[in-house]
């Protein structure tokens, strides 16, 4: 079994914003993947457009996700929390008030920040840390699930829908084809990932590495635990309602059970956790493995004819498992280092 | 005398009854270097976190060239000009040496690449350049315990906490740490406050001793008075020697 000590790069890259740095090849990788992502819809057909899209968003919310947990060290279990108000905000201001979804986003990323500080808020004032902080999170994604289900003015537990017109093509108010909505995750992804990036090379991205490491020497070294735990709570609170803006309009459909679900919540931390928490690539490969896995078991099982329920669930838990095991720190530092693809820059931990 | 830099008065801390620190007060001087000395469970740290704002005295007051630091918060208390290191060292295990010591950079620095440069200056000048791009955690005992000043001198203090930073040291080491500490007191006019059981040490470096033992002081003075003083040899230095 591997454990974290013994593999260099692998804390190369959960380290902090200049460790693992990519090579040349790791870049060029990079560029290949975002090209042949560009390209894709030119062979790709609706169905593959459609899991390709999946894996973006998860890709996406992952990334968002990353920002709190990955570098911060803050363990949110209720993620499915943001989506839902994100999605529930932006379809309500569309249907009831005609604000379209890029000027509703904003008001959505807004409730859902507020919605991330109350619970930060609380937690940090009263010093509510690690698994008790991850419960609270969950314990708000519940209360908005069962709440959302009484209310009325957004469909309550019989869902929310947006209108749909067939044949309408309308960027500005995200109605349009497949292709549309391929294009705007894709962007929201790579947008992520380079804001991510940016926010790990910045004064706040060092401080939430520290505040992550080890809090108390952090404080030490004059960092506002409350302000940099509240800043990567809202940034990542933020991010995922855009994720929920998207969801909203790409399906059409809300239900409180689907979206504010416990499963959601954990379906959306799975991709990091596999592709490697606190890596940038991490959430995007963890998706990328993930949601085709899943995909391919669903077809599987409709060619086989089996009905076997739960065994998609079942299938995720194994393959945790076998991460957790093999990979701790997730598949893109062990990737990343078979091939070349990052500079290795912890040769101390051989050298000991 | 110089003027006091630190001035701390009749501090006190009981955890659940137990007197921890018991009426405090000692002044450190300014560009002085002050060692606080004493056996196991004297009150030292709990004194160092009670100035460090780690958690707030029953009683009394802490002050910083006249500005009250009693009931700041530990990232306050740094902003005042206060550096600390732990005793259990603390390094930021998966970032790199220098990343560390970035951190403490940023505390009065926003420009990210003005904290490395400051920080690869400050490894420079703590021999520890070489494991700059290394993972902190790492790193050897003795070199962690150098990382810990580094960290906290990047953070640009005029008064540095030091609990224990020879502890653990082989003599070559201590002598190399013991070096660094004059000359940063002497060259920077950095003030210094440290704990230490390392006599040799205490006596090389520095100014001025306070001894506590059970949470109280039972002496204050030169070094040359303090290991004199039959109650500190009773209480501390004769336990060890015995």
């Amino acid at each position: 079994m591997t454990n974290r000590g013994a593999s260099p790069v692998g804390i190369a890259l959960l380290g902090g914003a200049n460790a693992g740095a990519a090579t040349g090849r790791g870049a060029a990788l990079l560029a290949l993947g975002g090209v042949a992502l560009l390209l894709a819809p030119l062979v790709a057909d609706r169905y593959l457009l459609s899991v390709l899209t999946t894996v973006l968003w998860f890709a996406y919310v992952g990334q968002a996700w990353n920002v709190m947990m990955g570098f911060s060290g803050l363990l949110s279990l209720g993620h499915a929390l943001y989506v839902g108000l994100g999605a529930y905000a932006s379809a309500a201001l569309f249907v009831h008030f005609g604000v379209g979804p890029w000027a509703g986003a904003l008001l959505a990323m807004l409730v859902a920040v507020a919605a991330g500080c109350g619970i930060g808020f609380l937690g940090f004032r009263f010093g509510v840390k690690g698994v008790h902080f991850a419960l609270l999170t969950i314990a708000f994604a519940e209360v908005a699930r069962v709440g959302f289900d009484h209310i009325q003015w957004l469909g309550g537990s019989g869902g929310f829908f947006l209108p749909v017109e067939a044949g309408v093509s309308d960027p500005l108010n995200l109605r349009g084809s497949p292709l549309l909505f391929y294009y705007v995750i894709l962007a929201l992804t790579g947008a992520a990932l380079l804001l991510a990036r940016a926010l790990l090379h910045s004064r706040l991205g060092y401080q939430w590495l520290a505040v992550r490491e080890d809090a108390e020497a952090a404080e030490a070294v004059g960092v506002d635990l409350f302000t940099a735990r509240m800043t990567a709570v809202a940034v990542s609170s933020a991010l995922t309602a855009l994720g929920g803006v998207f969801q909203a309009f790409y399906f059409n459909n809300l239900f409180p059970e689907q979206v504010f679900s416990m499963g959601r919540s954990i379906e959306i931390i799975l991709p990091a956790i596999v592709g490697g928490i606190g890596t940038l690539i991490g959430p995007i490969l963890g998706a990328f493995i993930l949601t085709p896995m899943g995909e391919g078991l669903t077809f599987l099982l409709e060619v086989s004819g089996l009905e076997l329920p739960g065994l998609k669930q079942l299938f995720y838990g194994v393959a945790l498992v076998v991460i957790v095991v093999f990979r701790p720190d997730g598949v893109w530092p062990w990737l990343a280092r078979r091939l070349g693809l990052v500079r290795a820059n912890a040769e101390g931990e051989d050298a000991r | 005398m110089s003027t006091a830099l630190l001035t701390v008065e009749s501090l006190s801390k009981r955890f659940r009854g137990l007197k921890a620190v018991s009426n405090l007060s000692f002044t450190v001087p300014e560009g002085r270097i002050l060692a606080l000395i004493g056996p196991n469970g004297a009150g030292k740290t709990t004194s160092f976190n009670l100035i460090a704002g780690v958690f707030p005295p029953d009683e009394g007051s802490v002050t910083l060239k006249g500005t009250r630091l009693t009931g700041l918060k530990p990232n306050q208390v740094c902003a005042a000009g206060i550096g600390r290191t732990f005793q259990i060292v603390k390094p930021f295990g998966h970032l790199t040496v220098e990343e560390n010591v970035m951190v403490g950079a940023l505390a009065r620095e926003r420009s990210v690449e003005v904290a490395r440069r400051q920080a690869r200056a400050l490894l420079e000048r703590l021999e520890m350049a070489d494991a700059a791009q290394r993972p902190a955690r790492s790193l050897t005992l003795p070199d962690r315990k150098r990382l810990e000043v580094a960290r906290a001198l990047a953070t640009r203090p005029t008064l540095l906490l030091l609990d224990e930073v020879l502890a653990g040291l082989r003599p070559t080491e201590v002598d190399r740490m013991v070096a660094v500490l004059r000359d940063l007191n002497r060259r920077e006019g950095i003030t210094i406050l440290m704990i230490e059981h390392v006599m040799r040490a205490v006596m090389a470096l520095s100014d001025h001793v306070v001894v506590l033992d059970h949470g109280e002081k039972i002496a204050d003075g030169t070094p040359p008075e303090v290991v004199s003083d039959p109650r500190v040899i009773e209480s501390y230095l004769g336990a060890e020697e015995a």
